[in-house]
């Protein structure tokens, strides 16, 4: 699983109300829901995204509410995958439950500038700034991470489960 | 090898001996719960995933409080969506406007918080339960669809950091001064990933309600929970649940072994802890109240689900009592239940809140994550007794919100900047 994009780049501890305002929570819709996304981050973001486009950004990213509407806002804004130091907890859960790849790699979440071109394979861990030919090793994924990848998500890999209960 | 509470609570739920910390096991769910944000994106997920039934209906509670009343059309929709939901499949614990309140208040105080559980909720601060010895942890809406329909929840087992507390308390000093100091102390990542586990003379002499600010604020500094040990205060606590009720009759008692293995331990001398405030934006950024009287506010908010207990309402109450709130300055008071609501209502504390000048909610989240019921304009700042001060937590992201304990946040509404209460009074003498 490997994507190309050009980077959008933060700082540590990203929340989830910059993510996606708590104002735009009256709904579930992706479409809509991305029209907002870092809004109170960066308002220009929404208009600069272009698909396959990656977010690195430093500690602690999506701390915060439990709302999964911020890994929903970043992949319906396009967003093929996010890059960062360190995932606060709840959004590591959502990001592998709903299928939005992320890569834990703090050298990489420091090196890699905004603009920069990378190429980014997740299962693999492996990171290519192709602006500036450097490349890095991020933290492979679990088992059990892989398996739920693998799976589609969650909700996939929950029923392959009660199948297997049932047989 | 010794086991710490939570991983004793994880084994059990997990049905296996023992369980190590980074280990990710699937954990039976004893109580999983969602709200008017989280559960109408989990139904579609569940819907759209082809299940057509709950694993079991009695483990599952639904509670709109986010942004209920509804406050708009689309709120109205997505509300109607989970009262829906929860006729058709039998879910007898859907509680909404008029029969409940906040989430974090309402699932221990009806006694549905057993002691040894597994609590897992569509809202990050479901670490609250650790006040009465479970294990509860805050999920997105996927992981509660997935619990709903298989009963299950994947867990990595966190390693414990346990924070040892010593000394008493000065005046005006309660649980929300306590954590402010803590995450200020470790950061909004300090325990990312990991259990906090809350003890010391300090945590056996706070009360319940400071035990339950304690740990809904554990998500504050990354943790997966806050656990406090079981004690007196918990059982007095369980034992006054309603007659029946499986905070009652249910769950089973669990301790941390004296040779059981922490990330760390970090000691805190609570007597020297002043009143604290966390200024703009991260709750990390903690100084005494006291260094912040040349900041003027436009807002007061006391409640939610981290100070809307009625403790929290007379704490305040107790500062406001013949005085008045400044003329500059709104403040409202969102009781955490129908039931605080009521005890409020009758003890005095109500009439004191609303005599200087209070405005009184009905229950809701509404204000603390600038939903309604006091929204912030450019350029105005609040005091609140919530837990998040993010750009735009409260309203515009030029707004601005500092976290304090209700005493604080009384003192604050009267000075019309932020003050202790021992400042105000003082002022009141010199008058």
């Amino acid at each position: 699983m490997a994507f190309e994009g050009t980077v959008h780049k933060y700082g540590r501890d990203v929340d989830t109300d910059v993510i996606i305002p708590a104002r735009y929570l009256n709904t579930n819709d992706p479409a809509e829901l991305a029209r907002h996304c870092m809004e109170d981050i960066d308002p220009g973001f929404v208009a600069r995204v272009r698909p396959g486009d990656i977010i690195v950004a430093g500690e602690n990213f999506g701390c915060g509410s439990s709302r999964e509407h911020a890994p929903v806002a970043i992949r319906a804004a396009g967003v093929s995958c996010v890059v960062a130091a360190s995932f606060a907890r709840i959004f590591y859960r959502n990001a592998f439950n709903t299928g939005l790849p992320i890569v834990v790699c703090p050298h990489a979440a420091r090196e890699i500038e905004a603009g920069d071109r990378v190429r980014v394979d997740v299962v693999e861990g492996r990171i290519e700034d192709l602006t500036t030919g450097k490349t890095y090793a991020a933290e492979a994924y679990p088992p059990f991470m892989r398996e739920l990848v693998a799976s589609g998500g969650l909700l996939p890999y929950v029923k392959k489960r009660l199948a297997e209960d049932e047989a | 090898m010794g086991q710490t509470v939570t991983e004793k609570i994880i084994a059990r739920a997990a049905g296996l001996e023992a369980v190590r910390a980074g280990e990710i096991v699937e954990a039976r769910v004893d109580l999983a719960l969602a709200n008017d944000v989280t559960a109408p994106l989990a139904i579609a997920e569940f819907e759209d995933a082809g299940f057509d039934k709950v694993s079991d209906p009695a483990r599952i509670v639904l509670v709109p409080d986010h942004f209920t009343p509804n406050k708009d059309i689309k709120t109205a929709g997505q509300v109607k969506k989970v009262r829906e939901f929860a006729r058709k499949h039998g879910i007898a614990h859907f509680f909404e406007t008029g029969r409940a309140g906040i989430e974090h208040v309402i699932l221990p105080d009806m006694g549905l918080v057993a002691p040894g559980d597994l609590v897992i909720g569509a809202d990050s601060h479901t670490c609250t339960y650790g006040a009465v010895a479970a294990f509860s942890t805050g999920v997105g809406s996927t992981d509660f669809a997935a619990a709903m329909a298989w009963g299950r929840v994947w867990l990595r087992v966190p390693q414990t950091i346990k924070f040892v507390y010593h000394g008493r308390p000065g005046r005006h000093v309660v649980g929300k001064d306590l954590m402010l100091h803590t995450i200020g102390m470790v950061g909004v990542d300090g325990a990312l990933y990991k259990a906090m586990e809350f003890a010391g003379e300090a945590i056996e002499d706070l009360p319940i309600d400071g035990r339950f600010t304690m740990c809904n604020m554990a998500i504050e500094a990354g943790g997966k929970s806050g656990i406090v040990g079981f004690d007196k205060k918990t059982t007095q606590y369980l034992q006054s649940r309603p007659v029946g009720s499986r905070a009652r009759t249910a769950g089973q008692v669990f301790a941390s072994d004296p040779e059981a293995e922490y990330a760390q331990v970090v000691e805190i001398d609570a007597g020297a802890i002043r009143p604290t405030v966390a200024k703009p934006h991260l709750p990390s950024n903690t100084v005494p109240a006291e260094d912040l009287a040349d900041v003027r506010i436009d807002q007061v908010v006391v409640g939610s689900c981290t100070n809307g207990r009625l403790a929290d309402l007379q704490q305040a109450a107790e500062v406001l009592k013949g005085r008045a709130v400044h003329p500059d300055v709104r403040l409202i008071i969102l009781p955490g239940s129908q039931e605080v609501f009521l005890a409020a209502s009758r003890d005095g504390t109500m009439q004191a809140l609303v005599e200087a000048g209070a405005a009184f909610s009905t229950p809701t989240c509404g204000a603390c994550l600038g939903g309604h019921m006091g929204v912030l304009a450019a350029g105005e700042r609040a005091v609140a007794t919530t837990n998040r001060n993010f750009v735009g937590r409260m309203g515009d992201p030029e707004s601005e919100v500092y976290l304090a304990n209700p005493y604080v946040a009384a003192a604050s509404a009267i000075a019309g900047h932020i003050a202790t209460p021992d400042m105000v009074t003082t002022a009141k003498g010199g008058a």
